[in-house]
């Protein structure tokens, strides 16, 4: 059995997207809506530096990857600073404790 | 060989970071998750992304994630989503669909132009207002660490008050 490299990654790409898509989804926790992202991102990376080494452009890939690495870092902390602090007023970290505008 | 097992890890913690009940099990699973992309990266030629993902991604996200969730506390959410969970699955399938879509015809038909260039050089010559807004992000993520220390200290004052 012999399966092309860049075939497996792409899988990895696709896993990584899905779970993350899922998490965000159906997840009600925030904290795990946040995790979720942070997979789905994983993929994004992922995907950038397969396409990267397919034209061996590696070094263009890495810089790309390295902005959104750092996006999504400050993307976690905001997040998880937003969470906090809604756990704090609301005493609970479920999504639907948010949508308090509704009623 | 070694891109199937590396492969194989990642995607097994990614499902084992999403499927955990606790909080802290999943930040720590979603660490492994990240070295075991790292290990990804290097794979594929990118031996500077895969050091600033190794730390960045199994480092400092993992320690944010563990000092945010011991300050909210753990609380396991076993109720319903919001979304029912048919329109997850069908919006996860309708997307994994496109993007096999997309990317098997890049890669078929469009071919990138080859130029070669040192990653430093293409960081600070070729992009450098992108580094500048990189510059500009992480301190928007030191207010973000300062918004999590905060809320305790505000809460810790109301109780003062009481």
């Amino acid at each position: 059995m012999n399966i092309p490299a860049p075939l497996v990654v792409l899988i990895v790409v696709l896993g990584l997207a899905g779970i993350g898509l899922y998490c965000v989804l159906a997840s009600r926790n925030l904290i795990k809506v946040i995790i979720g992202l942070q997979i789905l991102v994983k993929g994004v990376v992922v995907a950038f530096m397969l396409a990267a080494h397919l034209t061996q452009n590696e070094n263009f890939g890495q810089t790309l990857a390295l902005t959104i690495i750092v996006a999504d870092t400050i993307v976690a902390v905001v997040g998880l600073s937003l969470a906090v602090q809604i756990r704090l007023r609301t005493g609970s970290l479920d999504v639907k404790s948010i949508s308090s505008l509704k009623r | 060989m070694a891109f199937i097992l590396t492969g194989v890890g990642v995607l097994a913690c990614a499902i084992l970071a999403f499927r955990a009940k606790r909080l802290l099990i999943s930040a720590i699973w979603l660490a492994l998750t990240s070295a075991l992309v790292a290990l990804l990266l290097y794979l594929l030629g990118g031996p500077h992304i895969a050091v600033i993902e190794l730390s960045v991604g199994a480092g400092l996200v993992t320690v944010l994630f563990v000092f945010a969730i011991n300050i909210s506390g753990e609380e396991v959410l076993d109720a319903e989503s919001v979304l029912p969970k048919p329109y997850a699955w069908g919006s996860l399938v309708i997307a994994a669909g496109l993007a096999l879509f997309l990317i098997l015809k890049t890669l078929g038909i469009v071919s990138f132009p080859v130029d070669v260039a040192k990653t430093s050089m293409i960081n600070w010559d070729g992009r450098f207002l992108d580094f500048i807004l990189q510059v500009v992000l992480i301190f928007a993520g030191v207010l973000g660490v300062l918004g999590i220390l905060a809320s305790g200290k505000n809460e810790s004052g109301k109780e003062g008050q009481e």
